[in-house]
């Protein structure tokens, strides 16, 4: 049984069908690279996994349970929070909190729903050392996305590269089963994409899963374990990196990949 | 009459100025938000009832939020209308309507003030909160934030940084809107100027009150100025 099913997803958006039917199937510890051109549906996947849209058709099942199906209509606000946090996102605009400080944008989430949201009383003692244990964690990823230097900054004193590390640390407070990224450098200037890509590469590790949402090829191909190319709300083509790079089966995938890796100054 | 005498006369009246200045104030910011929340109001009773094949006046039903309604028409209502009627209303109105007992002055006016300032205050409450990007939102929402979270941990201090600049135009204009208060025979510090005109028939103190005004919004200001530094911290 697979880590992540996604089964029959349907999204529309008034009369403009944009997901139409999407399938597939994800193990724990591997990294899905899904391409495509923009309109293809992509980031609305990405979008539904999250919950930040809801699906008009299907069904996604984490480790056999049931997260989401559509048929369900009474879900919760509740339900929703405790579901969606299966999930991490990471957005191409960052959506870091200015007003606080790179510690703070990591730490707030847990604090709030350690502390304010325990179910019992928490004795000041308590609350000292909840608190005490998600600072340490937060510097702790920090330091993995490599801003240990960053903590007292806010998010406008740091370039967009450092602005997205800070938004993957933050993501992974919350120890999300399954990391998504929606086109993590596409707000970034070229020199900056590198750091990032960096840090989601070193991500890669036997129990992180990730899906990654990317217009960057070779990233995709050197880091995913499987490919989706989307087009037109479907998915195309779905194998391995080799596969959909190597010897694309589908006219549309080799029309989009011949575009993409086509170097313009040659 | 002495410049003396006449400027502990006028302080006299300039205390009720400040009362009023200060009450409102007070109660309008925290109305303010609640009416904000009614203008905003998502609440729709006939949501189920409409499906892709209903006819147009039941998708027009459904998409009816009363609570939004009913929060507009009260706001157009008291902006739409001098405040100085809105006073005469609230003083004389449930006399003239109901034959009940009239308000205190001051009770009727700091009423008809507060309703006033918090209609425009709720205005610019939601300007702030639609100019703050969604993405802040989502981003909250996907760390597990209950909605109430995301509001008063997340938009609401972004908010505050935003309305600063009107919140303060507003305030400056309250000072001098408390003027209006005499209508009803409140006596404030324009209405304490002309009884002093009227008992001594001198005419400067007329003039001097507006030294007072200054003064006191001239204080307004640097405190607004130091606000808006402090929040200045992070931008965006």
């Amino acid at each position: 049984m697979a880590f992540l099913e996604i089964k029959d997803i349907y999204k529309s958006f008034g009369k403009t069908e944009v997901l139409k039917g999407i399938d597939f199937t994800l193990e724990k510890g591997e990294v899905l690279a899904i391409i495509g051109s923009s309109g293809s549906g992509k980031t609305t996947l990405c979008r539904c996994i999250n919950f930040l849209e809801r699906p008009d058709r299907g069904v996604f099942l984490i480790d056999g349970e049931e997260i989401f199906n559509a048929e369900d209509k009474a879900y919760t606000d509740k339900q929703i929070r405790e579901k969606r946090l299966h999930f991490g996102m990471v957005f191409q605009s960052f959506n870091l909190f200015p007003q606080y400080t790179v510690l703070k944008n990591v730490s707030l989430a847990q604090e709030l729903m350690r502390i304010d949201g325990s179910e019992k009383k928490l004795s000041a003692a308590e609350k000292a050392e909840i608190r005490a244990d998600i600072d340490a964690n937060s510097r702790k990823l920090l330091d993995m996305v490599g801003l240990s230097e960053k903590t007292d900054s806010y998010p406008c004193e740091l370039s967009g590269g450092q602005q997205q590390r800070v938004a993957i640390a933050r993501a992974l407070a919350m120890k999300p089963d399954i990391l998504c990224f929606d086109e993590p450098t596409s707000a970034l200037d070229p020199e900056l994409t590198g750091e990032v890509l960096r840090v989601i590469r070193e991500l890669k590790t036997s129990d992180r899963t990730m899906i990654v949402v990317t217009h960057e090829m070779n990233f995709a191909r050197s880091v995913a374990d499987k490919v989706i190319f989307m087009a037109d709300g479907v998915i195309e083509e779905i194998g391995t990196p080799d596969e959909v790079f190597g010897d694309p089966k589908s006219e549309k995938t080799k029309a989009f990949l011949e575009k993409s890796l086509e170097n313009p100054l040659a | 009459m002495s410049f003396i005498d006449v400027t502990l006369q006028l302080a006299e009246g300039f205390m009720t100025t400040l009362l009023i200045f200060g009450v409102t104030l007070l109660c309008s910011i925290p109305l303010g938000l609640v009416i904000t929340f009614g203008s905003m109001s998502n609440f729709a009773p006939f949501k189920g009832l409409a499906s892709e094949a209903s006819s147009k006046f039941v998708k027009t039903l459904a998409d009816f939020k009363p609570i939004r309604c009913i929060t507009k028409l009260f706001v157009w209502i008291i902006r739409g209308t001098p405040l100085m009627v809105q006073i005469i209303l609230v003083f004389y109105g449930p006399g003239l309507i109901f034959g009940a007992k009239a308000l205190p002055r001051i009770t009727a006016v700091l009423i008809a003030f507060i309703i006033n300032y918090a209609c425009y205050f709720s205005e610019i409450y939601r300007g702030g909160i639609e100019s703050i990007p969604k993405g802040q939102y989502e981003a909250g929402q996907v760390l597990g934030m209950t909605k109430s979270q995301i509001f008063f941990k997340i938009v609401l201090f972004q908010v505050i940084k935003r309305i600063v600049a009107p919140m303060g135009n507003e305030i400056i204009t309250l000072v001098k809107d408390t003027s209006l208060a005499r209508v009803v025979m409140v006596v404030e510090l324009v209405q304490s100027a002309q009884d002093i005109i009227a008992q001594k028939a001198i005419i400067w103190p007329l003039f001097y009150i507006a030294v007072f005004y200054l003064l006191f919004s001239g204080l307004l200001t640097i405190l607004l100025n130091f606000l808006e530094k402090k929040l200045n911290y992070y931008s965006g």
